[in-house]
């Protein structure tokens, strides 16, 4: 435990020492914000939710969370510092779990960037709170299910840009066979299948303010996936 | 100590290291020497833990490095090939976590920090971040990570690859005082190196050992002496290749009628430069320079890696 955080400290201070890490943040939330006041049109629509903020979030997160993990495995492969880390005395598994954790912490401080919504609609009157903090939950499990997919495909390559690609192309799949399918008459049952695979699908549930055990499970199951392939990959020089 | 018993790594169909064996003692600097692509970093990336023998084994400390790599990796400082860092940290925060990753905790991290920084001369630029320091001084902030939790196994992978002349001098002289309580390996291309600091060379050539021993003794081993002569005589180049401990004199340049400069190889232990003085007094030549070469370390190298039949010892054994 300790040896995790010791990764996960190193990796945070990287995020946060860096104007990238700041940039980032500050991109994000005038995207989100930016999606869900002005586009939205959120002024005139007269409701007090922050429903339109969340639906877009998978979206934004798609090509937002493959950058905080792209440069994860793959710098260090590229520097030459993989060889570092892996011969110090930590496991393969305690680094997977220290750099999951410091890109699922920064990434929740990006998303806490965005704490000027519910307080403002809070002094507009008096939305649903238990729909907005289920959202934040739902989305805090779907970006981690995200940064679990980035980070496999960062420890794939040692190239950021190929980790980032791969990680996008991966999650786009992931949150289209939530949709695509329902639209094909001929599927049949094989709908439910698609659509219960779909990072979408169990977002939309979590974000109606239903936290169903059912979701939890999907996403921690696709978070352990990710990480258990993460050590397989980086366990494969080790094998004989 | 460390213990190398039919060691092979394949890349795929590539033969990276060929079967070698050795052993080394507690206390040794060991030189490991080869041409670029010989199998040196493979070795040492074994050694290390990093990656695995195809087959063979590979025991540091008594623990063998796949079975017991946690153990063997506590007991091991590791610079690796061309000095990888964590750019964008300081120099400190960086030392901070190799520290706490290595179970250094409040006042032992502390005071191991301080030492470090001070062995290797980086007191000065420890607030520094690592992308902004010269190649010499991150090459330093690699040592001191290796060194950190006092290690009693050195592993260095070409550590002055890189450095201008003054820098290398400083890192040999610390490799140099390390050995003095520590095992150390340290990989290199180039020999003087090696011929500062090391008790023991191993060569290696095209993943196998080709030639082992002490410095002095593979000198030996190699071309023996050769002299440089400059003489005035007639005749001089007949009359020295017709001494019975000369192998072949050869004319380097003629600087003037009769006087000439000669490299003489000489292939008789006891028998050199006294022995090319007598001849010029006994033939009236007039010497103007007599110089005594020995062949360098490089010339062995040279024998022992251009010729893979070696000459010398090809045992896996510790000499």
């Amino acid at each position: 435990m300790k040896n995790i955080w010791v990764v996960a400290k190193k990796e945070l201070i990287s995020y946060l020492t860096s104007p990238v890490g700041y940039v980032f943040m500050i991109f994000f939330t005038l995207v989100s914000n930016g999606f869900f006041l002005i586009l939205q049109d959120f002024f005139r629509q007269g409701q007090l939710n922050m429903r339109g903020y969340f639906g877009v979030l998978p979206w934004i997160f798609l090509f937002f969370v493959p950058a905080i993990t792209m440069r994860l495995w793959s710098e260090e492969k590229k520097l030459g510092t993989v060889e570092l880390l892996l011969t110090l005395p930590l496991t393969d598994g305690q680094v997977i779990l220290g750099k999951f954790c410091a890109s699922l912490i920064f990434l929740l401080i990006t998303l806490s960037c965005s704490f000027t919504l519910p307080i403002s609609l809070l002094i507009m009157g008096s939305p649903d709170v238990g729909v907005i903090v289920g959202s934040y939950i739902g989305t805090a499990l779907m970006g981690a299910a995200y940064l679990s997919i980035g980070l496999y495909f960062s420890s794939k390559t040692d190239n950021q840009v190929i980790a980032f690609i791969y990680s996008l192309v991966a999650i786009f799949v992931l949150l289209l066979v939530g949709i695509i399918p329902s639209y094909i008459n001929q599927l049949g049952p094989l709908v439910y299948i698609c659509e219960y695979l779909s990072l979408l699908t169990h977002f939309n549930n979590i974000a109606r303010g239903v936290i169903d055990s059912r979701d939890v499970l999907y996403y921690l199951s696709i978070i352990v996936l990710f990480l258990f392939l993460n050590r397989k990959n980086i366990e494969a020089r080790k094998w004989r | 100590m460390i213990e190398v018993q039919s060691l092979t790594k394949r890349y795929g169909d590539v033969l990276a290291v060929d079967n070698i064996s050795f052993s080394i003692k507690k206390g040794e600097v060991v030189g490991l020497l080869g041409p670029n692509g010989a199998g040196k970093s493979t070795t040492l990336k074994i050694l290390t833990t990093f990656l695995p023998a195809s087959s063979g084994q590979v025991s540091l400390n008594g623990f063998d490095v796949f079975t017991h790599s946690l153990q063997v990796r506590q007991s091991i400082g590791y610079l690796p090939e061309s000095c990888p860092l964590y750019t964008d940290m300081e120099v400190k925060s960086y030392l901070n976590f190799c520290a706490e990753a290595r179970g250094l905790v409040g006042a032992a991290k502390v005071s191991a920090i301080s030492r470090v920084l001070g062995d290797c001369g980086l007191t000065k630029v420890s607030y520094r971040v690592i992308a902004h320091l010269s190649k010499g001084f991150r090459q330093r902030v690699g040592l001191a990570q290796a060194l950190l939790h006092n290690p009693s196994i050195l592993i260095l992978d070409e550590p002055t690859s890189g450095l201008d002349p003054n820098q290398i001098r400083d890192i040999l002289q610390l490799i140099h005082n390390l050995g003095a309580e520590k095992t150390v390996i340290h990989s290199t291309h180039i020999l003087s190196e090696v011929e500062k600091t090391s008790n023991r060379v191993l060569i290696i050539n095209q993943g196998k050992i080709v030639g082992q021993g002490e410095p002095r003794v593979l000198m030996e081993q190699g071309q023996g002496q050769v002299i440089h002569a400059t003489i005035k005589g007639d005749q001089a180049q007949g009359s020295l290749s017709q001494l019975p401990f000369v192998s072949s004199v050869q004319l380097i340049r003629e600087l003037e009628p009769q006087l000439a400069q000669y490299a003489i190889q000489i292939n008789q232990a006891g028998k050199g430069a006294p022995d090319i003085f007598q001849l010029c007094v006994q033939q009236g030549y007039t010497l103007h320079e007599l110089r005594t070469e020995t062949a360098s370390l490089e010339d062995v190298f040279a024998k022992l890696t251009q010729n893979v039949s070696p000459n010398v010892s090809t045992e896996g054994t510790s000499v």
